[in-house]
């Protein structure tokens, strides 16, 4: 446990707090210039990230695929500010997030990050969890806080869930308070790494529903890994096909179905292409993968 | 936003159950229940063999010990008695000293060594030599360097739930998940509410299970420390002392009445744990 890491000093923008709901421009475009990290456990050089390049514009939702263990995990670990990186930048709005001479992002609230398998506290209350982050970074009281968490999760429809702890209700529920606890710190991006994987496939697409009815209310910039190439054209405004490690841009696909999005679109001509495109390139580095007999890095 | 169609929001009204309902309706009950009485059937039959079919029918074991209406009848007798309850404060006094003293000193020293490198490379290695050596092993030298028998009891019990309270803390907190540490830090918890909103709550069912475990430990040693000591000199008495001088003067009924008082006063001092736990994690007691 790292208990050294200098308390993320908060990007505290002193500018009014923006309520999510009126489609504003909250900012949150992430630029990504040759990102490259090595790993170096036990003097062996692993390249898990190299050279990658991407933009995201603010208020895009932008998916990543790529094959199991390609290091896409290590990118979003970057961007967080969990993990260093070796060499190239990542900036945000335009600030430098981490570069040359400043190998670790600080982390901070305007990049909240939603964890594989869930990672709201077991001990604190739905409400208790969504609250937690405006009581210690001292925007809100606790009673202020608790009532906008209230609220809040109210709106993604859980409201009655408030008092509940999270061992208490379905994974979908948790995953949903975990995007509201994110959502109420009013990030400039959210991170999402897999959060729906271990779900069956309708969860899914109740889960699906409701990020995007979440995304059209706040518009905030979504930078989501996923093997799902469905859940990737459905919900994503780009889709970016990273190549297996070490992982580097190899493919962007735009798509273009409008939004509001409903289930009806998967069964449209215009998925339908897309899924074969995006289909194809994932399929080739996937088979590279395997090939290499890439063990899953986590 | 379609919610309120889907069927996981719409729980099921259950019937509220009293406790009594609860354990009434309960088939396990009932089996212990029966498994105790058959358990003291047996034991009855067993020892009573020698009584209705003569000496050579005297069972190995069983035969040896009184039977449980006699312990019943020995235990009717000295329940009016103070000093059989003062055995128990006693014991009691010496547990709770040097439980309470190992959990207040082995809880934070647990997440000190948990939270900072530089404490648990100086301290973990003399703690790692010391941790082995069984709480009894202590007794000669604690009855040397104590003033007083009745603290080198506290002493020996103490450092019964000490180790097991600290091994179990320090492994509670190191394997918190890195998640949750992560998220807090980027919604910009301090230092100190890492410690206390995290660090904390996530290491207490280790400080429980620890707690659970160290509470055994220290009657044992407890008993042991009164016997050894022979408390009644002036440690003064205790369950351990009460089976000691039973024995000593052949009341083997007595014996098995300190036996089972100390069955009693165990359960006692689990339960008691178990329900602070439940008290102190309200998230561990779903449903």
């Amino acid at each position: 446990m790292n208990m050294t890491t200098p308390n993320a000093t908060m990007k505290q923008n002193s500018a009014p707090i923006v309520s999510p709901g009126n489609g504003s421009p909250m900012g949150g475009a992430l630029s990504i210039k040759n990102l490259t990290k090595i790993y170096d456990p036990e003097g062996v050089n692993v390249c898990a990230v190299d050279d990658c390049s991407m933009e995201i514009a603010a208020g895009e939702v932008c998916m990543i695929v790529g094959p199991s263990g390609c290091g896409k995990t290590t990118l979003l670990n970057a961007i967080a500010g969990f993990h260093s990186i070796t060499s190239g930048e990542i900036r945000l709005d335009g600030d430098l997030l981490c570069g040359p001479g400043k190998p670790k992002a600080e982390q901070g609230a305007d990049r909240m990050v939603v964890f594989q398998n869930g990672a709201l506290f077991p001990w604190k209350t739905l409400a208790e969890n969504v609250a937690y982050g405006p009581i210690v970074q001292k925007r809100m009281s606790k009673s202020e806080a608790n009532d906008k968490a209230e609220h809040m999760l109210a709106e993604a429809g859980i409201g009655e869930f408030c008092s509940k702890y999270p061992g208490e209700v379905s994974s979908g529920m948790a995953r949903r308070a975990e995007i509201v606890r994110a959502l109420i710190n009013e990030p400039k991006v959210l991170l999402l790494d897999e959060p729906y994987r271990a779900m069956d496939a309708l969860t899914k697409s109740i889960m699906h529903e409701s990020l995007l009815e979440t995304y059209d209310r706040t518009k905030v910039t979504i930078f989501f890994i996923t093997h799902d190439l469905e859940e990737a054209i459905f919900l994503g405004d780009k889709v970016h096909i990273v190549t297996t490690r070490p992982c580097s841009l190899k493919k962007t696909v735009d798509v273009n179905i409008p939004r509001p999005r409903t289930y009806e679109s998967l069964s449209s001509e215009e998925f339908r292409t897309l899924m074969e495109e995006v289909n194809e390139a994932v399929h080739e580095e996937a088979v590279k993968a395997f090939q290499a007999g890439e063990r899953e890095l986590a | 936003m379609a919610n309120v169609a889907h069927s996981e929001t719409s729980t099921p009204v259950v019937r509220r159950r009293s406790a009594v309902q609860k354990m009434l309706e309960n088939p396990s009950m009932w089996r212990g229940i029966v498994a105790i009485i058959l358990f003291m059937v047996f034991w009855e039959v067993g020892a009573r063999f020698d009584e209705w079919f003569g000496k050579e029918w005297t069972l190995p074991f069983v035969g040896l010990i009184p039977p449980p209406t006699d312990v019943f009848a020995a235990w009717l007798e000295i329940i009016p008695k103070a000093g059989y309850w003062d055995s128990w404060i006693q014991s009691f006094k010496r547990v709770l000293t040097g439980f309470g003293v190992a959990m207040i000193l082995g809880i934070p020293f647990g997440l000190a060594l948990a939270v900072n490198k530089y404490f648990r490379d100086i301290f973990f290695p003399p703690f790692e030599i010391l941790r082995p050596i069984p709480p009894l092993a202590w007794v000669p030298a604690s009855l040397i360097f104590w003033p007083t028998n009745e603290m080198s009891i506290a002493f020996v019990t103490f450092l019964g739930a000490f180790f097991t309270i600290v091994i179990n803390v320090l492994g509670g907190a190191r394997t918190i998940d890195v998640r949750y540490l992560r998220s807090a830090q980027s919604m910009g918890a301090s230092q100190w509410d890492l410690f206390s909103k995290i660090i904390f709550p996530g290491t207490l069912p280790s400080i429980f299970t620890g707690a659970a475990v160290g509470m055994g430990i220290t009657w044992e040693v407890v008993l042991a420390a009164e016997m050894i000591s022979g408390g009644g000199t002036q440690g003064g008495g205790g369950l351990g002392f009460f089976i000691w001088n039973s024995y000593m003067g052949g009341s083997l009924t007595q014996v098995v009445v300190g036996m089972i008082s100390i069955g009693i006063a165990g359960y006692i001092s689990s339960s008691a744990i178990r329900w602070l736990g439940d008290v102190m994690m309200p998230w561990r007691r779903l449903f």
